[in-house]
């Protein structure tokens, strides 16, 4: 795996074009490289399908921003059941439900259950543990990870890490992961060679997207320290419901789209609410990636309900 | 019982109905646009605090000290917590750990 980072195909990548309708990124030597998803599909996308990530679902929400999240969630499950190929693993990045009750858990496993793709593995969100403890999320979800919330497992080579950055929040802060969950991760990672590929997945976003909108995580620069010596790190973050994307020496930083509603950009408003958008533009701004191993490299793409 | 002093004589029912409102035993606070207002609340002893969410975003109501806990609010959700004993109680929204206020209790 060390011989497939090869900087000067990285930097020849890194020159193609943004795309209109939607956009791959090919990770290469940890660099994520986008390109038009019309001039990917003319090459080879022989790609192994590894796994999907969605986020975002917020069901029990129904206010004018989406007042049916089960319907776009439906969508989404239709569009990922229409694929070529079935993705071996399915990434939930957190807020599963909108405030934390049992139906609300319910009813997203009722229709998750209809995703023909492989198992799923979840992290909470902050909407998932709204009464402290994350009784409910963590009765339905705990299980993988002894529930403590953050777990790894190794899947086609990869090393995925699901970590929790929601239930350590003080005040006026952002995101964060905890002193005792940190160390694990330390643990975690210490014996792997660094030319695994790993991936990382967490609700909120690891890096400080905007502060006062607590867009961010605290401690996130202590658990960087401990992925920084890896080849190829990509980390997939939800919580803000629009793609940000950032490329840090050979870390990827991506956020997903919520299959819910849509949020403001970062600063735009009041705060970090739901966005209500003309009906004709919701489902362009909902949607899921995946992420493909290719036959060196990892890429994701994104896809929007229309 | 103001409204039995209302009955036996109109001053003394004005006199009531002031000494009550100054001793108010009960406060609201809105929750707008990701703020908590007012966000700073003094209060005496035994006052009964509720919390209203006027955005479209729940919220919640966090003791720092765990000495009170509301679910996630959505709009037009309300809390109530009533504060018996002196102090100051910070608390947060522990959806927005921006969004922080201290309610401070005095002595009747």
């Amino acid at each position: 795996m060390a011989d497939d980072f090869n900087p000067s195909r990285r930097r020849a990548l890194q020159c193609m074009a943004f795309g209109g309708a939607g956009t791959l990124f090919t990770l290469s030597g940890g660099i994520v490289t986008p390109m038009a998803l019309a001039q990917a599909a003319t090459e080879k996308m022989s790609g192994l399908p590894l796994f999907l990530q969605i986020s975002d679902t917020h069901i029990g929400f129904n206010k004018d921003a989406n007042p049916d999240v089960a319907g776009t969630l439906k969508e989404t499950i239709a569009l990922v059941n229409a694929m070529k190929t079935r993705p071996a693993l399915t990434i939930h990045t957190g807020d599963i439900t909108h405030l934390s009750r049992a139906s609300e858990f319910d009813n997203a496993l009722g229709l998750m259950q209809d995703l023909r793709a492989g198992e799923l593995h979840t992290v909470p969100g902050e909407h998932d543990v709204t009464d402290g403890a994350g009784t409910e999320y963590f009765a339905r979800f705990g299980k993988a990870s002894d529930n403590r919330g953050y777990y790894s497992f190794d899947h086609q080579g990869v090393h995925f890490i699901g970590l929790v950055n929601v239930m350590n929040f003080k005040p006026n802060g952002l995101g964060g992961f905890g002193d005792e969950q940190l160390a694990w991760l330390k643990n975690d990672l210490a014996a792997r060679s660094s030319s695994a590929p790993i991936v990382v997945f967490a609700h909120m976003p690891m890096w400080t997207i905007l502060e006062s909108w607590g867009w961010g995580t605290g401690d996130a620069e202590q658990a960087l320290s401990y992925l920084r010596r890896f080849g190829s790190v990509t980390i997939l973050n939800g919580h803000i419901h629009q793609i940000v994307q950032k490329v840090e020496g050979n870390i990827t930083f991506h956020t997903a789209r919520s299959t819910a509603y849509p949020q403001p950009q970062a600063g735009v408003g009041d705060g970090p609410g739901p966005l209500v958008v003309p009906a004709g533009q919701l489902r362009h701004m909902l949607g899921i990636t995946d992420i493909r191993l290719q036959r060196h490299h990892l890429s994701l793409t994104d896809t929007t309900l229309v | 019982m103001n409204r039995f002093a209302q009955l036996l004589a109109y001053p003394l029912a004005i006199f009531l109905f002031v000494a009550s409102a100054a001793a108010a035993d009960s406060h609201t606070i809105i929750i707008k646009k990701f703020m908590f207002n007012p966000m700073d609340v003094t209060v005496t002893a035994g006052t009964d605090v509720t919390w209203e969410n006027q955005d479209g975003e729940p919220h919640t109501v966090v003791s720092l000290t765990n000495d009170f806990r509301s679910q996630a609010l959505d709009e037009k959700d309300k809390f109530s917590h009533t504060f018996d004993k002196p102090g100051t109680y910070k608390y947060l929204c522990s959806i927005h750990p921006k969004m922080v206020g201290t309610i401070t209790v005095v002595a009747k």
